[in-house]
């Protein structure tokens, strides 16, 4: 590997690089190796290509790639073209000769399994003709597509460590100048303003500074950082030099959960091959400037996504937060001053850098500029990740990028911002998407989980959930957040099994106000967002429970009963898979359900083929 | 450094480092604390000591044992507000803590006479609700006062309890019972019985070293102990212990 010892000798590798790669792109095959499409067997994709390559005699002609996430997971294993951007959907094995022969060796297209119009049938062959791609704003996840996760030359050849030229070039002032003109709101979800913290941390007085990346993505459902790590591990690492380089740290450190092992294996061969390549390690680029970066693996309590209990964590202490009221830039880690920012935040520095933040604050909206990523997740067809313009409108990322809901289904709720985020109903999705906005709204931004739920969800039986994943998640420390969210879990609880009174919802919300106000971490502080959201936008369903002791929804097993109608033609099909066996039938008479018996497990339901079976 | 504050109003003056709880009572404002005491470090678990501060024109609700004096801060130690969320801390407590004392005691200060998060009428406390409101104290006491370490928390969430390792019996207890001498809701249980010092919540029993004269003196893991830190003479009790 080069070893660059000053600024100008990367820029002519780079330019050498783009001498040598100019025509690669026309013949390169790019299979997406993220987490999502691996499950469904991308690896065994690849290996088909490879095979096929070989018995058509195409190994020197065609490149193949195994890149990050492109996004659609739900058509996963996807397959691209990068000449074009072709973008072939739901590949097996058995569909790669087809694509070999059709697109490589006869220079066409696999129509087969193009994209189509689920309406009117017609093709939509590349990610320009994919509403799901089309209606989004890639800034980030473009590199995804282009480069493979752990080629540094890639990264490279596609401007990377552009931005720490820059850096270097302009030097720490004018860097810390430009991240508060671009005003890079912290993409874990608090938002802050990345260029303020950085300047903070900078004029902090100490011998000593840390740069960390929060890698502690934890929410259920959500896999945004995941997929920045294992696509693009070297965008984060450059942010976090420019960072170091910035406000005058020789140390790192990447807090990543240890069940995203792709991403930890990806980004431990990125970290050695900067450190092969001068960009990291003592004297990076010539400049005297030495920093490192230590991969620190977290044991996946969701706590520890919190700034103070990470920092406790990394230094090896129980992972619970502390009070903030002198801010971890002055002192965090070891008492020193540190600086953390998230992998989403981290990666979009270099790009700041480079293009200036004129350009960046072009996108997006005044409060919140740029892009944001989402995993979009639920009652969605598409169900994948995306890269939204800020300001971008609910309606746009459910409808157009994520398709709408599943089976034609209304459209109900969407919980933006992970478990402590709120669900917003129907009439706020042209609410625009940024910061600010959401959180006027009772939900927020959080860190770009995003759930889309349909007319079938239960709003008391969401509110149940993310309680139920808060108060196991909670450190435990505080007692508004241990016993606050127990008991409001115990009391939602209470509402979704027909023991409540209206006089419970009135208690849910003041209990709410001193969870709120009174924990110490964004943990218990927010974690009545999804009960007050669910209260305040959905108020009727919970009086179903409590009045009427009825589930709107079907949902909630113990106000809810199961019949069957005369839609039954008497198949026996419900009668044979019953596991409590109470249904009573004969062939082509109409079954009956033994109520008593019933333990509501809704398996009649699914397999009826004939709508018979009913809730109520 | 001296900082400057306001507290209800009033000017007061303050040690950089101190805590406003501290600075406060020092002053004669009464704020209630179940998990603060001077001899530790604050930790801010039991939340009780909730007041309002601004700073830099924004005003937050905020515990105020581990909220470190800042120039310029104003401070509201009771309001409506106040009062209403420390209440509702504190029948959270109390359906943890019904027969504590302390507990009782404040709730009621606070308008707080039964909590409507309780268990039913005849439930009795089960090992994990024996009325320890998981303040830390007996931790941070056994650790920084005692230098024994012998207790920490263990799990997390709802699932949160104190103890030795693994929920164990603490084998280096030196069974000194300054953990229960500082618990506010007496719930661990210190006993000395047939010549044995117990502690009931850890589940760690030492018999008692005698005086000459026939006395109950102290188990001998803590004589040692306290001949280590105070550096005393090796046969310090052996004379007779301390008159």
């Amino acid at each position: 590997m080069t070893k660059f010892t000053s600024v100008e000798a990367l820029h002519s590798h780079r330019e050498a690089l783009l001498a040598t790669k100019k025509d690669e792109n026309k013949k390169t095959v790019s299979v997406c190796a993220g987490t999502g499409c691996k499950a469904v067997g991308a690896d065994l994709v690849v290996e088909a290509f490879k095979a096929e390559f070989a018995k058509n005699g195409l190994e020197n002609a065609v490149h193949l790639k195994a890149t990050g996430c492109l996004g659609l997971c739900e058509k996963g294993t996807l397959v691209m073209m990068p000449a074009d951007q072709t973008v072939y959907h739901s590949i097996t094995p058995k569909k790669v000769p087809t694509i070999v022969e059709q697109a490589l060796v006869q220079d066409g297209r696999a129509d087969d399994f193009l994209f189509t119009d689920p309406e009117t049938g017609a093709k939509q062959p590349t990610m320009n003709d994919i509403p799901f791609y089309a209606s989004q704003k890639r800034l980030l996840l473009d590199k995804n597509t282009l480069i493979d996760p752990i080629c540094l030359d890639d990264y490279i050849s596609v401007g990377g460590y552009k931005g720490l030229a820059k850096a270097i070039e302009i030097g720490p002032d004018k860097v810390i100048d430009e991240m508060k003109k671009a005003t890079l709101r912290g993409r874990g979800g608090g938002g802050f303003p990345a260029g303020r913290k950085w300047e903070t941390c900078r004029n902090a007085p100490s011998d000593k500074r840390y740069v960390i990346c929060n890698a502690d993505e934890g929410d259920p459902g959500a896999f945004m950082d995941a997929s920045l790590l294992e696509g693009q591990p070297h965008s984060v690492i450059e942010g976090m030099i420019i960072g170091a380089y910035t406000i005058g740290s020789d140390e790192g450190y990447v807090y990543v959960r240890h069940e995203y092992p792709l991403a930890v294996e990806r980004l431990t061969k990125a970290l050695e091959q900067v450190r092969a390549s001068g960009l990291l390690g003592e004297n990076i680029l010539g400049t005297g400037f030495n920093f490192d970066i230590k991969i620190n693996k977290g044991g996946g309590a969701f706590v520890c996504g919190e700034s103070t209990a990470l920092m406790a964590s990394i230094e090896g202490r129980v992972g619970e937060p502390r009070a903030k009221h002198i801010h971890t830039v002055v002192a965090g880690l070891n008492d020193k001053p540190t600086n953390l920012n998230n992998v989403e935040t981290w990666a979009t520095v270099p790009l700041i850098v480079e293009r200036g933040a004129d350009w960046f604050t072009q996108m997006g909206t005044k409060g919140s500029p740029g892009t944001k990523i989402f995993s979009l997740v639920g009652k969605v067809n598409n169900t994948g990740l995306v890269e939204a313009e800020m300001g971008a409108t609910l309606r746009q990322i459910i409808f157009d990028m994520g398709g709408g809901i599943r089976g034609g289904r209304p459209f109900k709720a969407v919980q933006t911002g992970g478990p402590s985020g709120g669900c917003l109903p129907a009439d706020k999705l042209d609410v625009p998407v940024d910061f600010d906005t959401l959180w006027n709204e009772g939900s927020m931004m959080g860190s770009g989980g995003m759930v889309a739920m349909d007319d079938q969800t239960c709003m008391v039986d969401v509110a149940r959930y993310f309680l139920d994943f808060l108060k196991f998640e909670s450190c435990g420390k505080c007692t508004t957040c241990r016993e606050g969210i127990r008991r409001l879990h115990q009391l939602v609880s209470d509402v979704a099994e027909g023991r409540a009174t209206e006089e419970t919802l009135d208690l849910i919300e003041t209990l709410a106000e001193t969870v709120e106000k009174g924990s110490l971490c964004a943990l218990g502080t927010s974690a009545v967002n999804p009960v007050l959201s669910t209260l305040k936008y959905f108020r009727e369903e919970y009086l179903a429970h409590v009045r009427d002791k009825k589930c709107p929804a079907g949902v909630c097993k113990e106000l809810i009963t199961y019949h069957i109608n005369e839609n039954c033609t008497g198949c026996l099909i419900c009668k044979r898979r019953c596991p409590e066996q109470c249904i009573a039938g004969e062939n082509k008479k109409i079954h009956v359900i033994d109520t008593s018996k019933c333990t509501k497990c809704g398996i009649c339901k699914d397999v009826c083929k004939f709508d018979a079976v009913e809730i109520y | 450094m001296t900082v400057k504050f306001t507290i209800n109003g009033v000017p007061v003056e303050a040690e950089q480092g101190e805590s406003v709880i501290e600075v406060a009572r020092r002053y004669g404002f009464e704020i209630p604390s179940l998990c603060h005491h001077h001899a530790v470090t604050p930790y801010g678990a039991c939340r009780v000591c909730l007041v309002e501060i601004t700073k830099g024109g924004r005003k937050k609700m905020t515990t105020c044992c581990n909220y470190e004096v800042q120039e310029g801060i104003e401070v509201i130690t009771d309001n409506e507000d106040i009062h209403r969320n420390r209440a509702t801390v504190l029948e959270l407590l109390l359906a943890e803590a019904p027969k504590a004392d302390a507990i009782v005691k404040l709730a009621a200060e606070y308008g707080v006479t039964h909590s409507r998060y309780a268990l039913p009428e005849g439930s009795e406390p089960t090992e994990e609700r024996d009325g320890c409101i998981l303040c830390g104290l007996c931790v941070r006491v056994c650790e920084e006062v005692v230098e024994v370490s012998a207790l920490s928390f263990n799990a997390r969430g709802d699932k949160r309890n104190v103890g030795g390792p693994y929920m164990d019996t603490p084998q280096n207890c030196i069974a000194c019972g300054a953990c229960a001498w500082a618990c506010p809701t007496n719930c661990i249980g210190f006993e000395e019985k047939d010549g044995m010092r117990i502690l009931k919540k850890w589940n760690r029993e030492l018999p008692l070293e005698y005086t000459e004269a026939g006395q109950p003196l102290a188990p001998r893991f803590q004589l040692r102990h306290f001949i280590e830190k105070a550096n005393l003479p090796k046969d310090f009790y052996k004379k007779g212990g301390p008159r």
